[in-house]
């Protein structure tokens, strides 16, 4: 090895070690803060740990305010909204896959089309048309609204993963009587399992993080998702920084432990479909 | 005697014919749910909502839905909190873009190499992309925070403050704020896409480029970025009209403020269904965003044909 190399290595290491600071820090802030108790919490301002820790903002949080409710909304929500979608979106991203059929590509084209305009468009007409339905502050009616949204690019990421399969598997299993039907159920969807959690996990973390139809829809504590409690919280007058905090990384756990489990799945899907297209 | 109109038919050209039926209607079966809520839940309120930007339409009066013609449109152009939300988007779209996209490419060129480690270091600096962004919105907010957060007091220390201070509450600095964020959280996706189309180049290019005496850089803009290209136009595209749509980092954090100096189009947008409660107004002002942004894609996608068909 030479002096470059050695170099060369060493400066790849420091760059890496550079950006898992840079993208973990504020993490590593929310966290600190929620621990730290209310008497140091400006004494302490810039340390980078209290020098004694404390759960009591935790306890707080989960016995005497909303953010329990907030949080098992959120969950129905993110939940359901995820399972509809990769239900849905794996029929339509196997049927993109495997059948050419008239109108493929409108539907193609309208989809891309929901990529392209603004979503803030749609606020007001969306609240004009659900609420004489009584679908504003309602989780169906937010069901319905985050389901539609994700479906366009959760239906190509599955198109992508079923791409990835060979046609054969389907065409033998024709041969000894199966359907289609039975052939996509049986024998190419446990094959796209990874695929499947790709979805799952990206539509859950999407459903979870959105915030301007849920303050459009969403007007009391009763139907709130986090977002939207999180921010009625902040925009009360007397903030509690730690007790925000530790509602923060409370909000961060479902999102964070789906991600770790799906990214690697993602790139795979991702590299599958490049190496096609 | 029970008469069978295709009792004349042989029994399996009777099957061929309800097969070949089922056929057809199967990819339609296959994307008929997906395609009624799209039509029902993004098309129809697309279309319901540009009607609204020539009538008027304001939620808590009863007597307002009449037809307007092109009022808005005349009240738009007169309204100078528009134009500068305009060039606020123009800004914040464009130093958002750039940074996440040049910070993506070097992360996904160093994650491309081979390490001890790479799949937890992976995972790790992709998390920001699962963090909701309206608890990136706070997290950042909270960081700036001279307060609460560290970030003040270490500009002040390195002498680059007078005092430690907001810069979201300075009307000269507070854009810096939500691109901040939307950095953090958006490099992830450029070095998301950029990873896996890297990946996807062969190995073997490399090898024959080595052999042939073609060095680091060489290689890099003959091999690397050739074929890197159509990710990088489709990303920058599809993030450029996504983020200047993007209104969510900019309502956490400083909702249009101070001085509307962070106001965005989007956010201006936002600010007048949900406060004015005037979807009428709104929608006008959604309608020019929509318009801008189509004629962006139109001009990047020709543009791009014109170096395709010269190269």
């Amino acid at each position: 090895m030479n002096r470059y190399s050695i170099l060369g290595t060493a400066l790849h290491r420091l760059a890496i070690l550079c950006y898992m600071g840079f993208a973990l820090f504020p993490l590593f802030w929310l966290l600190k803060v929620s621990v730290t108790p209310n008497d140091l919490l400006y004494s302490e301002g810039v340390r980078m740990w209290p020098s004694r820790m404390s759960f009591e903002h935790f306890r707080f949080v989960l016995a005497h305010s909303a953010f329990p409710v907030f949080f098992r909304n959120s969950m129905i929500v993110a939940g359901a909204t995820a399972a509809i979608v990769t239900l849905l979106a794996s029929l339509s991203g196997y049927a993109l896959s495997r059948f050419t059929f008239r109108g493929k590509y409108w539907l193609v084209a309208l989809m891309l089309l929901t990529q392209m305009f603004p979503l803030v468009m749609l606020v007001a007409p969306i609240f004009k048309m659900l609420s004489p339905l009584g679908l504003t502050n309602s989780l169906t009616g937010l069901v319905v609204v985050y389901t539609a949204f994700n479906i366009p690019f959760a239906t190509f990421l599955m198109q992508s993963f079923f791409d990835g399969i060979p046609k054969e598997l389907e065409e033998a299993a024709k041969i000894d009587g199966a359907t289609q039907f039975m052939a996509f159920r049986q024998i190419i969807l446990p094959l796209t399992l990874p695929g499947i959690a790709a979805t799952l996990g990206f539509v859950f973390t999407a459903a979870w993080s959105e915030l301007l139809f849920a303050l459009m829809l969403i007007s009391g504590n009763s139907a709130a998702t986090f977002p939207v409690g999180l921010l009625t919280f902040v925009s009360k007058f007397s903030v509690d920084f730690g007790q925000m905090m530790a509602a923060g990384v409370l909000a961060l756990i479902p999102a964070c432990l789906f991600f770790l489990f799906i990214q690697r799945y993602l790139v795979q899907g991702l590299t599958a479909g490049a190496v096609k297209g | 005697m029970v008469f069978d109109a295709t009792a004349g038919l042989p029994e399996s050209r009777r099957r061929s014919l309800i097969d070949r039926i089922t056929r057809h209607a199967e990819p339609y079966l296959y994307t008929a749910p997906a395609l009624i809520l799209i039509v029902t839940i993004m098309l129809a309120p697309l279309v319901l909502g540009l009607s609204y930007a020539f009538r008027d339409v304001q939620l808590l009066n009863p007597f307002s839905g009449g037809y307007v013609g092109l009022d808005h449109f005349r009240t738009l152009y007169d309204d100078d909190n528009f134009y500068r939300a305009l060039r606020n988007t123009l800004w914040w779209t464009g130093a958002s873009v750039f940074l996440q996209f040049v910070f993506g490419l070097i992360l996904a060129l160093l994650l491309d190499r081979p390490f001890a480690g790479r799949a937890i270091a992976q995972a790790l600096v992709f998390l920001p992309w699962a963090v909701p962004t309206f608890l990136t919105g706070l997290n950042w907010a909270w960081l700036l925070n001279p307060v609460i957060g560290p970030l003040p007091h270490w500009l002040y220390a390195l002498g680059l403050m007078s005092e430690p201070a907001n810069i979201l509450s300075n009307p000269q600095l507070a854009m810096w704020g939500p691109i901040i964020a939307n950095v953090w959280w958006g490099i992830p996706f450029f070095a998301i896409t950029l990873l896996a189309a890297l990946q996807a180049i062969p190995r073997d290019l490399y090898e024959a480029a080595a052999i042939d005496g073609a060095g680091a850089v060489k290689r890099f803009t003959s091999i690397t970025l050739p074929f890197l290209a159509p990710t990088i136009a489709i990303t920058v595209l599809l993030r450029t009209v996504w983020i200047s749509n993007f209104a969510d980092l900019i309502i956490v954090m400083t909702n249009g403020g101070p001085a509307d100096r962070t106001q965005i189009v989007a956010s201006y947008i936002f600010t007048q269904a949900f406060r004015a409660l005037d979807f009428g107004y709104a929608s006008a002002i959604a309608l020019v965003l929509l318009v801008l942004l189509l004629a962006y894609s139109m001009l990047i996608v020709m543009l791009r044909q014109v170096l395709m068909d010269r190269a």
